[in-house]
């Protein structure tokens, strides 16, 4: 997919720069910088144009700390006024340290609370599916900590028994959960039914090819994993 | 004669038939009811299992997408286990849902105070603009829900209980009724608690007015009804006073006096029956009618 935005990905630290002020969440901000940005320049279906069209994909961004690198990605894309981004945290800003989908175009769910968007997403699946919308494709992002709540348990053991296959986790796994996870996080969707894959969170080619797998009859997770938060 | 459950199961079936905006959402709890809708329906018939957090974020999910989505299951379930699903997948997002739920306050003496929740709707006025509905039959709660599943995107819950009247009143949904005038005082009698008003202030001289829908509260209906004599008692379902700061703001500028009638807060550690429950909460007609005479006379 070509894109017809000025930005590219060598623009996303400059653009990341003009925001201050969340520094405790930056190496959460960074984590997700390579995937978002290869989901959002070769994957998704989504425009500006298209923000509230019924057949553009979903990106729900469901680990809403450090926001950082979604709101480059998305002022990159032409979502976001890059001259807004200085403005992050303030308070009539429309960029809060944890989005709010009713203040962003493009933006689909307002996260921060962890746990709230696999669900949120599967509900999003069921919905499309319900109305024959069988072409949109789901995708949800989460961090590995993010995985301990309970909520996403719920989520994955449904997906995989109703066969949701218009719905991708993309798990973010900077190794910060608390207590790990034995055996990795893929285990927990792989044993659900899922289609799933592991990949090197900063190779472009390696995301892009995991995010394109076909997947009938199942929903698909793509854990990328990256530096550890504490290295 | 079903019960509001019963009523509950067989309308939204039809509506399913009728409206393809809708979609069901379940936690196992009356699915076995559900089960010939979800032959007929079953992308819109959803049962995620005994999975409630899962139960409102995709009920959410479903309303992104331009659904009507219906949660359902009991009230401890519904609105407080997942209390921040329902704060943050429905309000913040800004969608909508109807919950429906069951077993209510005081539903199933036996079961114990897991399966209680008298404080969902005090719960629920924590959070801005939720309609609340709390039928005291059948026909109510039919009109009730259909007025909530039509309701645009709004966040509607309809409180059903096994506790219910004799009669249905012709309710208009979000106003008070007046069942019966009086000058010595008003008492606001709210859904499965009517019967037993009426039986307690037989031969009083007071005025009952009848509530189906707590949220948004008719104030209007209060004040027209306390012109000549401002004292009130409240007669409600669940956790007692959960309504009275509702009531003093529509007498804010009236001089008056409010006695909350409830479940009490306290936890209750005996089992038994629904009448029993309500004798013991003093919400039996015997028990209402000492306490609304000892404060209006």
């Amino acid at each position: 997919m070509t894109t017809t935005t000025p930005l590219g990905y060598a623009e996303l630290p400059g653009l990341m720069a003009l925001m201050t002020g969340d520094e405790k969440h930056g190496p959460a901000a960074t984590s997700t910088l390579d995937a978002l940005w290869v989901l959002y320049d070769r994957v998704l279906r989504v425009s500006p144009a298209g923000a509230d069209g019924q057949d553009r994909d979903r990106f729900l961004l469901s680990k809403g700390h450090g926001p950082m690198a979604y709101y480059a990605v998305l002022a990159a894309k032409g979502f976001i006024d890059p001259a807004v981004l200085p403005s992050f945290g303030a308070y009539d800003s429309p960029l809060g340290h944890h989005p709010d989908r009713l203040l962003i175009p493009g933006v689909e769910i307002s996260s921060g609370s962890l746990g709230h968007g696999l669900p949120i997403a599967v509900g999003t699946a069921l919905g499309l599916r319900a109305q024959g919308l069988t072409d949109p494709a789901v995708w949800v992002l989460l961090g590995d900590a993010e995985f301990d709540e309970g909520s996403n348990h719920e989520a994955v053991a449904f997906a995989g028994a109703a066969g949701l296959d218009r719905l991708h986790a993309l798990v973010i796994d900077n190794s910060s959960a608390t207590h790990g996870w034995r055996g990795g996080i893929a285990a927990r969707f792989a044993a659900e039914g899922w289609s799933v894959e592991t990949v090197d969170g900063r190779d472009h080619e390696a995301l892009y090819a995991a995010y394109t797998v076909e997947h009938p009859g199942r929903p698909r997770v793509v854990v990328a994993r990256v530096e550890s938060k504490n290295s | 004669m079903d019960t509001m459950r019963e009523r509950f199961i067989k309308t939204a079936s039809r509506l399913l038939d009728e409206d393809p905006r809708l979609a069901v959402v379940l936690a196992d709890i009356s699915a076995d009811g559900f089960r010939p809708a979800a032959e007929r329906h079953p992308d819109r018939l959803i049962n995620v299992g005994i999975r409630e957090q899962l139960l409102i974020g995709a009920a959410a999910g479903l309303a992104f997408t331009g659904m009507r989505p219906i949660a359902h299951t009991f009230a401890s379930f519904l609105v407080e286990r997942p209390f921040e699903q329902v704060k943050l997948d429905l309000g913040h997002q800004g969608v909508g849902a109807v919950l429906v739920s069951a077993a209510g306050s005081y539903d199933w003496p036996a079961g114990g105070r897991t399966h209680m929740a008298p404080g969902d709707v005090a719960l629920l006025d924590t959070l801005p603009d939720w309609t609340v509905h709390v039928p005291g039959h059948p026909d109510e709660a039919e009109v009730l829900l259909r007025h909530a599943v039509a309701d645009g995107d709004g966040k509607v819950y309809l409180r059903l209980s096994e506790h219910r009247n004799e009669q249905a009143v012709g309710v208009t949904p979000g106003r008070f009724t007046v069942v019966r005038q009086g000058g010595r005082g008003t008492v606001v009698a709210v859904g499965p608690m009517l019967d037993a008003v009426l039986a307690a202030t037989e031969n009083l001289d007071v005025t009952v007015l009848y509530a189906a829908t707590v949220r948004p509260f008719d104030g209007a209906a209060l004040l027209a009804a306390t012109e000549q004599n401002a004292n009130v008692v409240l007669v409600e379902p669940y956790l007692a006073g959960t309504s009275a700061n509702e009531a003093h703001e529509a007498l804010a500028d009236r001089p008056h006096r409010l006695l909350a009638l409830g479940v009490p807060r306290g936890e209750h550690r005996q089992y038994g029956s629904i009448p029993e429950h309500l004798a013991a909460y003093g919400l039996d007609a015997h028990g209402l009618r000492d306490r609304i005479s000892a404060f209006l006379w």
